[in-house]
């Protein structure tokens, strides 16, 4: 036997794209916010069904960005007009326009970086284990099912009604995964 | 067997009213041609009056820099439908007939507006036209401009500016008329046939923008040269019609028509890919100074020595700061460009810059010592912009709003941005 602590969460499965989408209206309709969907494409509009707010992963890129361009602009600073002044073709040792296009290029790699690695943190990846592999019909999920979790961590989250609640809306092979 | 055919409108979009109820917005139609009409012949009378030369080309650069503004965004638009169709685009398609409109004013409108450019050719781009300047016996003879005579001479400059039209006209005729044709048969045959011709149509479409911006921009002063050139006017000139574009949905939504077709998501997009050429214009115009600045050659740094002076100085920095840094940041947010007012308000202040970019290029050529705004810098651009926008209304009440048989409407529809 289990105890409570070790229960990850109620996972139900779907036939459809219109199917997963109805349940988790519902689902978040019925007060549950921890609620997500495991499905083989992504399917237009669920976040907004499972009422996901828009990602943070856009701070952290203009975070990126800015970082960029300040390090661009005080290396070549710094190296062109401070540690080692030198003239070339009668410019001033720091001539903004010269410096414009690294300055972009920095801006570029640091906020696609972050972009990438701010989403794989965000995800909590990589990963190689996740409660939900130990659903029975998980392999399904990259071919022809849909699969829609609650997670233990939700206020609303009770182990018996929760998984009854994802059958009444429809939900097979409703089973209760253990961490 | 019966030949596939696109679903109608009412099946696809019941209810939507598509067409412009009789007798409505011709009123402020009219009322535009009117005003435009108006501020064209106080913008082109004046050019013919007083002893004083100056005076009188300076009304006639007013009058180009006008012209050049407002062909840009035709000619946007003209781009706007031919790549829509290359791509297959659904997500435009609610939008695509505005964009058709528009570039319906190539031929006749903007090809009439050409004539008072083409009557004052000798004024304008004197610099080259001077008979003298490459006779090598002349006194003023000019060993750069006497180079150039193989393509700067007048018949050449003459069948190119007819050639240019014939071309966008014929563009602009067939899209729009092949769009038309499916609202009546709604033959999806026609979209993938469109396709296929926009391949070549952006082919020309580049090569005769680019030139044309050689010819009536950059021939002004003869001995500049920029390749980077007509890329800059091309992208002013996208950035113009996705502004022209979004106020005139917006403008019709509020007199009651395609509220909720043309919808947020639309809105969406459209403000993209304003953000987008903002960014593409930055970007072409810096590596055009860049590459002047660094290389350091007298015969290119000329050009921005000449836009250095006085308040041109002034003008570099409003355009580095209003046509890129403010609407940079501005324009970043979704929420900006998904929020009909700010989009609307972004719209505006991008035509206003794009004008400043056209006056940046043109009008140094005249005003030598600094940016002076003339009474006819206002009533050239409240003119010939004017007549393109009451002409492309004209086109808009007498068609379909949207292509009510296109393929990829339901899609268009239907459509989110994710």
């Amino acid at each position: 036997m289990s105890s409570e602590a070790n229960v990850w969460g109620v996972v139900a499965e779907f036939d459809s794209p219109a199917a997963i989408y109805a349940a988790a209206e519902a689902t978040t309709d019925a007060g549950y916010v921890q609620v997500d969907s495991h499905t083989p494409f992504p399917i237009h509009g669920i976040e907004k069904a499972l009422r996901h707010g828009p990602s943070h992963l856009g701070w952290f890129v203009i975070g990126g960005g800015i970082t960029g361009i300040t390090a661009a602009q005080l290396m070549m600073w710094w190296m062109n007009a401070v540690d080692y002044p030198i003239y070339v073709s009668g410019k001033l040792p720091y001539a903004w326009p010269a410096t414009i296009p690294i300055t972009f290029e920095l801006m570029v790699l640091l906020s696609a970086l972050t972009a990438v690695f701010g989403m794989f943190a965000l995800n909590k990846l990589p990963r190689h284990y996740h409660p939900i592999f130990k659903h029975s019909s998980i392999h399904r999920v990259t071919d022809d099912r849909f699969f829609l979790s609650v997670e233990a961590t939700d206020p609303k989250f009770d182990r018996s009604a929760t998984a009854k609640f994802l059958e009444s809306i429809g939900g097979k092979n409703v089973e209760l995964l253990e961490d | 067997m019966t030949a596939l055919t696109a679903p109608t409108v009412d099946q696809v979009a019941p209810g939507v009213v598509t067409r412009v109820r009789p007798g409505e917005l011709v009123g402020t139609q009219k009322g535009i041609l009117g005003v435009s009409a108006v501020a064209l012949v106080a913008s082109i009378v004046p050019a013919f009056l007083g002893e004083d030369d100056h005076a009188r080309h300076r009304v006639m650069f007013s009058y180009l820099t006008a012209y050049m503004f407002a062909l840009s965004v035709a000619l946007g638009a003209l781009f706007f439908v031919m790549i829509q169709h290359i791509t297959r685009a659904g997500w435009s398609v609610v939008v695509r007939r505005i964009a058709e409109n528009m570039a319906g004013t190539l031929f006749p409108w903007m090809a009439i507006l050409f004539a008072p450019v083409a009557l004052w050719y000798h004024d304008l781009w004197h610099h080259w036209i001077d008979a003298q300047i490459t006779d090598p016996t002349a006194a003023d003879y000019d060993s750069v401009i006497a180079g150039k005579s193989g393509y700067l001479n007048v018949p050449f400059f003459f069948v190119r500016a007819v050639l240019y039209f014939v071309i966008w006209a014929g563009l602009a005729r067939y899209f729009r008329g092949a769009s038309l044709a499916q609202d009546q048969d709604g033959d999806p045959q026609r979209s993938l046939k469109m396709a296929r011709m926009a391949a070549p149509g952006l082919l020309l479409f580049g090569l005769t923008t680019t030139f044309a911006a050689f010819d009536w921009i950059m021939s002004l002063d003869p001995h500049w040269f920029s390749t980077m050139f007509g890329v800059i006017y091309f992208a002013g000139g996208v950035l113009g019609v996705m502004a022209t574009m979004g106020l005139t949905a917006l403008y019709l939504a509020k007199k009651g028509y395609l509220g909720d077709v043309i919808n947020t998501e639309h809105y969406h997009d459209i403000g993209k890919l304003m953000f987008a050429f903002m960014v593409f214009w930055a970007y072409t115009s810096f590596s055009q100074f860049m590459l002047i600045w660094y290389a350091n050659l007298p015969e290119e740094t000329i050009w921005f020595a000449h836009r250095s002076e006085g308040t041109w100085n002034a003008m570099f920095v409003t355009l580095c700061v209003g046509h890129f840094l403010v609407p940079f940041g501005f324009l970043m947010s979704r929420h900006i460009k998904r929020n009909t007012k700010t989009l609307a308000f972004a719209a505006v202040f991008m035509l206003v810059m794009h004008w400043c970019d056209m006056a940046y290029q043109i009008l140094p050529n005249i005003d030598h010592h600094g940016f002076h705004l003339t009474w006819t810098d206002i009533t050239a651009v409240v003119g010939v912009f004017g007549l393109f926008v009451a002409m492309s209304l004209k086109n808009i009440i007498a068609t379909p709003l949207i292509p009510e048989r296109d393929p990829r409407l339901a899609e268009s529809l239907h459509f989110h941005n994710v």
